[in-house]
């Protein structure tokens, strides 16, 4: 059954027809072109897929597409403006925080996601914030690093 | 937050090596990041054809049985189907995969290879052993129709565990191996060994189970598979470490398709560790099919199947001895290892527990004889193959293990047995074949110990008791055997690949540069690091310079990236292909300097006069060459592209001292990490950002090892039990530390880079340094991996 979502992405106004079934993270991808939301498991473990819905961090995997009726939705693709990145996508860049750079598009939007929470976590913090997103290849070291670099710049 | 970095120089380093030139040695920031960090990356997934059709493969849930029949008529007959295959429409001129390195076991006889058939034919092997591809205008249809599939199996009893296959009367996986034996394979002179044991004042024993891993990239395998009508001619999209040797291998063993009508492209892959570097029935099988439908197969695994059809690594089962004297002096190691190989033999799967394994066992010693066994078996799981280090963490594990607890039993301190037994002088001939060209053990070892600060570590120990806390410290200094291979050595011991890498420079006529590697970035950063090779040699910006790697259709040739080969074969091949520029430069610029070639120098991306200040800049060469009007025509070709191939003259040996300071909270057994620090050699460094991340990755897989991760059979059913991310403990943020690394420089003495690695170092090192602290912490000898908090707690326990 095909049913008719409406819902801003990256600042700009979508309308389709999706099927009931869709997954938001198809949806972008599939119907949208936006390749950077990036599927990595199929039990919402890995956070690869992890978009920013009215600026809370959710895993695109996790939610139909037509749940998405009305929401403001930004991916990493959204996330730089005029041509200059994210303070958090510099901070990434600057710590080698990212490798393969799968998990990064969702690695950077939860961890700006988190600036509504603290800019000045701890270490720990960090750590546990980013409990719902796999990085297999930085160890995290170099992402902790970065996620408090972002945040500070944020403020 | 911890981020204590230390780079220092050893002492015996080259003067040379302390110099950075230019870029060379820089902290550059990624040039692949903006990709990465807006969403532009172009991974197999995202790759869109015209046209293109979804394939779905229909798996074996049953770990054996023999398909009595098989039924497709209601998927075939489903909407938006387009084809399905089973093994009975593979053609029988299509070939098995192929293994690429043949093992010839003690008995002379060749290793037991049977057919790996890309579907399976009248029997399925392991849960997960591809059935049927159904192939539809959609990934739902496709799913949805492989569902109406009838397959009639006929269960038969499985094994899944090493020690059960070899049982007499196990169930055999293979009729061509009865007794689940794929070859029993031996290094080194027992009879000196045994002869050195019966001598021995001290001998400690261990047996120990090297856990099964899950690679696990966070990219699940894809593929995209097309062929065009125009000219006969396959594109497969891959997410795949070694392009190359994919197309080589599916053309030449499997399709009998010829193998310059196949391009394959391994665009941004997101992370291998190993598990991308095969041959896998997938891609092959819907390379085939693309021609059969017409239309481009795009496949993409689920997770689920990820878990189930990737190359697992590890799964020893090993039982190791240590002969010393009373001085704890090392007389000898003998070692006996039984490996699952899984149900079939993966592209690699036979040289990891031998060539790449027993080869290593001297690690940073000087044990003057060792002998090892190993006898690889087939199980009812699925493959098993290189995972990073690649049977390094494996000898690792072993020959720290034992020397840990060696030290233990003699009351010897754990650095001094060491320094007892460290190789102190090189070139140095191991009793397993390998020559170490250089190192400086005590050099990590001593930083590693002052970065971990071991002296406080009494007191911290008194802090944690007061708390009633456990802590404890685990050292393990490791070697591993990079560079892979001079392909002489590797084909004297069965390979059947050569192993060097090819590099192309070409410079454009405006002076800029595109790099041609055979080497492939799946995270490595070799867009950087490679640049910056290029960038320092050249004299020119890295931003002039652009690294293509991972397309057959574009690179001359290519052996791919595992094994910490990148900048040791991949660079020094790019180094060559740079000097034969920079020679034809010469030539150029003494000519429109009128000069003779002897009299030009280049240097800070200028040709030069020797002694004087008349240059000519390297763009001016570069348009003279591709506008050669004023040029040497008689005795020189225009244009400037040069490809230079570089076959490796040994392997290069990084090694390290990893420690690792734990505490226990004997009340659960939860195990934290309080510090992690790694001290590596890993030659001259290029980037020691991208190194230090390298080796942060490493730990992190290496401790996931030793804490965490097992990949899990059930022993009756062979169903897989860690199948998801919810059984698979992969570490997560808060399960890791903040790493120390440093690093000391000897130079490799056989490559002009002076590079030797650094991709796998973390993962070898840490298992051995977690669990050697853990037994310290807790006073026991051994502990299985991975410690988990229940493991912990019941060692405790049965010690109380």
């Amino acid at each position: 059954m095909k049913i008719s979502v409406s819902l801003t992405v990256n600042g700009k106004p979508v309308s389709a027809e999706v099927e009931s079934r869709m997954l938001l993270v198809e949806f972008l991808r599939d119907n949208l072109h936006l390749t950077g939301t990036h599927v990595g498991c199929d039990t919402a473990q890995c956070g690869a897929c992890t978009i920013l819905v009215n600026d809370k961090a959710v895993k695109s995997c996790n939610m139909l597409a037509v749940q998405a009726q009305g929401a403001r939705v930004t991916t990493i693709e959204g996330l730089a403006s005029n041509g200059s990145l994210h303070p958090m996508q510099e901070a990434f860049r600057k710590h080698h925080g990212l490798q393969c750079g799968f998990c990064t598009p969702g690695m950077v939007l939860n961890a700006v996601s988190l600036a509504a929470q603290t800019k000045s976590p701890t270490e720990a913090q960090i750590r546990d914030a980013l409990d719902g997103n796999f990085c297999r290849c930085t160890g995290y070291h170099n992402i902790v690093k970065a996620v408090r670099e972002g945040l500070a710049q944020m403020a | 937050m911890t981020d204590t970095t230390v780079r220092e120089k050893s002492t015996t380093a080259a003067p040379a090596a302390a110099k950075a030139t230019g870029p060379i040695g820089a902290r550059m920031e990624r040039k692949e990041d903006a990709r990465f960090l807006t969403g532009a990356g172009q991974y197999t997934d995202d790759v869109q054809l015209a046209n293109q059709s979804y394939a779905c493969f229909l798996r074996s849930p049953h770990a054996h049985a023999r398909i009595r029949s098989i039924k497709t008529d209601e998927a075939k007959r489903s909407r938006g189907v387009l084809a399905v295959y089973t093994g009975a429409d593979i053609p029988a001129t299509v070939g098995g995969l192929p293994c690429g390195w043949l093992i010839t076991g003690s008995d002379g006889k060749p290793m037991k290879e049977p057919k790996h058939a890309i579907l399976a034919q009248g029997k399925v092997r392991h849960v997960g052993d591809p059935v049927a591809i159904v192939i539809a205008e959609t990934c739902e249809q496709a799913k949805s129709a492989s569902e109406k599939i009838e397959v009639d199996y006929e269960e038969l009893p499985a094994v899944v565990d090493v020690r059960d296959a070899m049982k007499k009367g196990a169930p055999a996986v293979h009729d061509e191996a009865p007794d689940n034996i794929c070859y029993v394979w031996a290094l080194g002179d027992k009879a000196a060994v045994d002869a050195a044991f019966s001598k021995a004042a001290h001998v400690t024993t261990l047996e120990f189970v090297n856990n099964r891993l899950i690679p696990n990239a966070i990219e699940p395998r894809a593929c995209n598979a097309s062929f065009n009508r125009a000219d006969d001619s396959y594109t497969l999209y891959v997410a795949n470490q070694n392009p190359h040797v994919e197309r080589l291998l599916m053309t030449a063993f499997v399709l009998g398709l010829p193998e310059h009508k196949v391009r394959v492209i391994a665009p941004d892959v997101g992370g291998g560790f190993g598990s991308k570097i095969y041959l896998y029935a997938e891609e092959t099988v819907c390379v085939w099919a693309s021609k059969a439908v017409g239309r481009p197969i795009k496949w993409t695994a689920e997770r689920s199947e990820s878990f189930v059809s990737d190359a697992h690594g590890r799964d020893h089962v090993t039982k190791a001895e240590l002969a010393l004297d009373k001085d704890g002096k090392f007389l000898a190691m003998r070692v006996k290892t039984a490996a699952s190989m899984g149900a079939y033999l993966s592209t690699f799967a036979s040289c990891i527990p031998t060539i790449l394994y027993a080869t290593l066992l001297a690690g940073q010693y000087t044990t003057p004889v060792i002998h090892c066994e190993v006898t690889a078996v087939f199980t009812n799981t699925a493959p098993v193959d290189a995972y990073r280090g690649a049977g390094r963490p494996e000898a690792t594990y072993v020959v720290e293990r034992l020397v840990a607890t060696a030290a233990t039993e003699m009351k010897i301190a754990q650095d001094e047995l060491r320094r007892r037994n460290f190789i102190r002088t090189f070139p140095y001939q191991t009793p397993v074949a390998l020559t170490y060209d250089i190192g400086d053990y005590d050099a990590c070892l001593n930083g590693a110990m002052e970065l971990a600060d071991v002296k406080g570590f009494a007191q911290r120990k008194a802090e944690s008791a007061k708390r009633g806390m456990l802590r404890g410290l685990g050292y393990s200094s490791y070697i591993e055997a990079c560079g892979l291979a001079p392909s002489n050595v590797a084909g004297s011991l069965g390979a059947r690949a050569g192993l060097f890498e090819a590099g192309e420079v070409r410079v454009h006529p405006t002076g800029k540069v595109t790099v041609f590697t055979g080497s492939h970035s799946h995270g490595q950063g070799h867009e950087t690091t490679f640049a910056q090779v290029v960038a320092g040699r050249l004299g020119i910006g890295i931003e002039d310079i652009d690294v293509v790697h991972g397309d057959t259709g574009r690179i001359p040739f290519g052996m791919g990236t595992y094994g910490s080969r990148s900048i040791a074969v991949g660079g020094t091949a790019i180094m060559k292909a740079v000097d034969k520029i920079v020679a034809k430069g010469r030539k150029i610029a003494a000519h429109l300097m009128e000069v003779s070639d002897t009299d030009v120098e280049f240097k800070d991306g200028k040709f030069t006069v020797k002694g004087t200040d008349k240059n000519v800049p390297f763009a001016q060469v570069a348009l003279t060459a591709y506008v050669p009007h004023n040029y040497p025509l008689d005795k020189l070709e225009p244009g400037l592209d040069e490809t230079a191939f570089y076959d490796p003259t040994n392997f290069t040996y990084p090694a390290g001292t990893h420690i690792c300071e734990v505490e226990i909270d004997p009340q659960t057994g939860e195990t934290r990490i309080a510090s992690f620090t790694a001290v590596d050699d890993f030659g001259n460094i290029i980037n020691p950002m991208i190194v230090e991340g390298q080796v942060h990755g490493g730990l992190a897989q290496g401790i996931g090892q030793a804490l965490l991760e097992e990949c899990v059979y059930d022993r009756e059913s062979g169903q897989l039990v860690t199948g998801s991310y919810m059984d698979y403990a992969m570490p997560r943020a808060a399960d890791l530390p903040s790493f120390k690394v440093g690093t000391r420089v000897t130079p490799c003495t056989h490559n002009p880079l002076g590079v030797k690695g650094c991709g796998e170092a973390g993962a070898i090192g840490a298992p051995a340094a977690v669990m050697n602290a853990i037994c310290d912490a807790i006073g026991v000898k051994d502990l299985q991996m991975p410690a988990t908090s229940e493991r912990v707690w019941r060692a405790i326990r049965a010690k109380a």
